[in-house]
């Protein structure tokens, strides 16, 4: 009797937790999205304007072989051979890619970036080490991808991939050679059908420039990238999509157009970022020489500021002149009524947290570990344009149109940090206690608030249903550092929308421009 | 020879323990103790744990950016006897965290509230002493809204819990040992971001928490006055990654803790209502937390809800 007791407690607990302990799958919100099928194909856009090519026709791309022939007859024989046996990753890979390829690429790259998001640990004696580009691998790991290095890095992938798929579409039309589906139609399809010419294969284009770009961006990931890259290039062909010379002639095309974007990136100044010791010292006398108090590290040990140089990088959106003159005027001063009265809204605001100002701090941190504020901006993007069935081509001309807002915002925005060198809330009053992770630059003006600006102002125009929506996302991320005791809300936050406003009517000017519309 | 046997028996599980390293108070889910039939016992908690090295990963390093993190707990416990055999038991503890160094503040809230049902199924004469065996079921939630996405800061990881335990007791004399493994399931929880990075990223606000495994080990002396026990403690969480180098932890972590400690209980000669335990733990070996100490101390009150009962002096059965 009491063995049967006994086990009935067994049966009992183990029933009490097979109760609570629910199903743990957890599903990504576009993990299992639908396969991309455009409202508008876009068949012109091959006539768009490009970022940096010269023409859609810089990089050439052989006339495809015709329909016809053997050796295309043995081309749609590869894909029936895949076909007949096809395996659940298989299956996989196909249902993945056919969401978008810009999308998918651009989740990678955030994936990357909330990998390498992570400030290096000091040296025994109190430096910090600086990760280097020729030897990605040893720690600290390379790149440090850091709030602008993060958004130069969705700047270079994505307008390198409007400019490649400019160039496919224009010899798509060019060519005009018809989907493998449309010359067999025993072929199965595992994809929505389109009308588009299939030859270079826009995936292939996709897949190219994109992994070329990255293996620059993310050198210590180039198996990891290569891997996605054949994957994705697999699907198309799996999928009945594109013959193996479709992929090829794209391929190649993407490679070739990232070769142009790897040469600017090579030469826009972010390598000389990180400054030295000397630039250090002189932006801290620079700022005690104008009677202010100069911003300090609040790390221990104290570490440099985070590219200091960021500022001078060349920006896509305008030139380098531009910069200065979207510089704001300076904060107010450190010894100012004014800036006390500041000082004192971020201490009230840090002493009084509610859980709703914790949702938003931690909704909008972006801090180390994360794809940073650009990529959040990305993520946001993302999602409103699954909705809208852009076609790839235009998928790429808006991120491209994003990204490059982003990093020019970051461009404006370090340019500021570095004129002014403001220090931070918790500087100015030590009893300060802040909500999230101080950043290690200075204050003037909030790079989440200029992000925001800039991302908000061009989604807007994108999307205009959403643009009211876009404003107040900005203003509760520029809101969220004021909670968290991280800026000031009047100088850092408010200037920062402003200023990220007129970033972002940049990109809206080029994309009233840009033929796409 | 039996007698022998026993005696080499205790002693070794005695020895064993000492060696090994944690956990709480007397009187609690996992000890061996039972209330009487319509008692209920209930008593506040203080505790008090810090740690100025970590394991991020298997690496140890401090954070001169957070200097010494401490958590300071105040619980109230209960424990009513359904039957000499049967006791529930609840715990609600309010935390609060602070970290001595760097900007980041510490936070404070009522964490969660912890229900168990205790069993003691079977009980045997075995050589001089007397064997038991014991059964507890438990279940745990969040009774606030409070973040678990700021470690090592938070308040708690805001994870609905169950577990299953089952416990073998051996008392010869006055002395004992008790040995117990537990089973514990973590729901998902939900965090305030959209995304998150572990080993890859996840475009989601929901957080897979990984299960775990508890062996807890706890020998000493026993009787109707005194208890003073020394205890060890294996934490050990089912998956769950490492925190990268200079990352901050997260909640679906690989954390583990291995932590020995001593617990003392007093039932005060004059007043057998009311006793007095206090002990404490250290972390000998861990995994993605803390190097913890923790201290505590708590007062016990027994209330007689047995009408029947002309008992003047109640207490918990010493078996």
């Amino acid at each position: 009797m009491k063995r049967i007791i006994f086990y009935f407690v067994i049966v009992f607990a183990t029933a009490t937790m097979t109760n609570i302990a629910c199903n743990k799958d957890i599903e990504g919100r576009t993990d299992n999205i639908p396969a991309l099928a455009p409202s508008n194909i876009d068949l012109n856009a091959g006539t768009w304007k490009p970022v940096l090519l010269t023409s859609p026709s810089e990089f050439a791309v052989a006339a495809p072989g015709a329909i016809n022939t053997p050796d295309y007859i043995a081309q749609i024989n590869e894909i029936k051979s895949w076909q007949a046996n096809l395996t659940n990753d298989e299956k996989r890979i196909v249902q993945y890619w056919s969401a978008g390829a810009v999308l998918r690429w651009n989740e990678i790259l955030r994936e990357l970036v909330a990998k390498h998001n992570l400030p290096p640990y000091q040296n025994d004696d109190g430096t910090y080490p600086v990760p280097s580009a020729s030897n990605p691998l040893a720690y600290p790991q390379f790149p440090f991808a850091n709030p602008p290095y993060a958004a130069r890095a969705y700047a270079y992938v994505a307008a390198a991939q409007y400019d490649a798929l400019i160039a496919a579409w224009y010899y798509k039309t060019l060519y005009n050679r018809p989907a493998p589906y449309k010359v067999d139609s025993t072929l199965k399809v595992l994809i929505p059908k389109s009308d588009l010419p299939a030859y270079p294969s826009e995936d292939a284009v996709l897949a190219g420039v994109a992994a070329e770009m990255m293996k620059l961006l993310f050198p210590g990931d180039q198996e990891f990238i290569q891997q996605k890259a054949e994957e994705q290039k697999r699907a198309r062909i799996i999928a009945g999509a594109n013959v193996r010379s479709d992929i090829e002639a794209g391929e190649a095309l993407g490679k070739a157009v990232a070769q142009k974007f790897v040469a600017r990136a090579r030469g826009d100044r972010a390598g000389a970022a990180v400054g030295n010791a000397t630039l250090w010292k002189q932006l801290e006398d620079g700022c005690t020489e104008k009677g202010e108090i100069p911003w300090k590290s609040l790390e221990t040990p104290k570490r440099p500021p985070m590219l200091p140089l960021f500022g001078k990088v060349k920006p896509f959106l305008f030139d380098s002149l531009t910069v200065i003159t979207l510089r704001p005027g300076p904060p107010p001063s450190t010894s100012s009524e004014e800036m006390k009265a500041e000082v004192e809204a971020v201490y009230y605001q840090t002493s009084h947290p509610t859980r709703e100002k914790m949702r938003i701090i931690d909704f909008w941190a972006d801090g180390a570990g994360t794809y940073t504020p650009a990529g959040h901006w990305m993520s946001i993007a993302a999602e409103d344009f699954i909705r809208k069935n852009f076609s790839e081509v235009r998928w790429a001309r808006n991120m491209a149109l994003l990204a490059m807002a982003e990093m020019d915002a970051a461009i404006v925005c370090w340019d500021a940090k570095f004129a002014y060198f403001n220090p931070r809330p918790c500087q100015m009053n030590p009893n300060i206690k802040t909500l999230t992770g101080v950043p290690n630059f200075p204050s003037y003006i909030s790079g989440h608030s200029t992000f925001s600006g800039a991302a908000a102002t061009i989604l807007g125009y994108i999307i205009p249903e959403r643009a009211a929506a876009y404003d107040a996302m900005a203003e509760e991320a520029a809101k969220s550092r004021f909670y968290a005791g991280i800026h000031y809300e009047k100088s850092d936050c408010a200037v920062g929308l402003v200023v990220g406003k007129s970033v972002g009517d940049y990109a809206v000017k080029r994309a009233k421009s840009d033929g796409a519309e | 020879m039996k007698k022998i046997t026993t005696q080499i028996g205790v002693g070794a599980m005695l020895l064993f323990a000492m060696l090994l390293p944690h956990s709480l108070s007397a009187q609690t889910d996992i000890d061996a103790l039972m209330m009487s039939k319509h008692e209920f016992c209930i008593g506040p908690m203080y505790s008090y744990s810090s740690w100025k090295n970590y394991w991020e990963g298997t690496r140890k390093r401090n954070n001169e950016n957070l200097g010494t993190v401490s958590t300071k707990m105040l619980t109230v416990m209960g424990n009513y006897g359904i039957t000499k055999k049967v006791s529930v038991l609840f715990s609600a503890p309010y935390v609060k965290t602070k970290a001595s160094a760097g900007t980041l503040q510490g936070l404070d809230g009522i964490q969660d509230l912890s229900l168990f049902l205790k069993w003691r199924p079977f009980q045997t004469k075995l050589g001089n002493g007397k064997l038991s065996v014991l059964g507890i079921a438990g279940v745990s939630f969040p009774l606030s809204n409070y973040t678990p996405d700021y470690l090592p800061l938070s308040i708690g990881l805001h994870s609905k819990t169950a577990l299953g335990r089952l416990m073998v007791d051996y008392k010869w004399s006055d002395f004992f040992a008790t040995a117990s493994a537990t089973y514990l399931l973590r729901d998902n929880i939900k965090i305030d971001r959209e995304s998150y990075y572990t080993t890859e990223l996840h475009n989601t606000h929901e957080v897979e928490m990984p299960n775990a495994t508890n062996y807890n080990f706890r020998a000493g002396f026993r009787n109707q006055r005194w208890i003073a026990e020394a205890v060890a403690n294996i934490w050990t969480t089912l998956g769950g990654f490492d925190i990268t180098r200079n990352n901050m932890p997260f909640p679906s972590n690989k954390m583990n803790a291995t932590t020995i400690g001593a617990n003392f209980k007093y039932v005060l000669p004059p007043l057998p209502q009311l006793s007095i335990v206090a002990g404490g733990n250290t972390t000998v070996a861990g995994r993605n937390v803390g190097q913890a100490t923790t201290v505590y101390g708590s007062i016990f009150y027994i209330l007689d809800f047995s009408r029947k009962s002309t008992s003047t002096a109640p207490t918990l059965k010493a078996n």
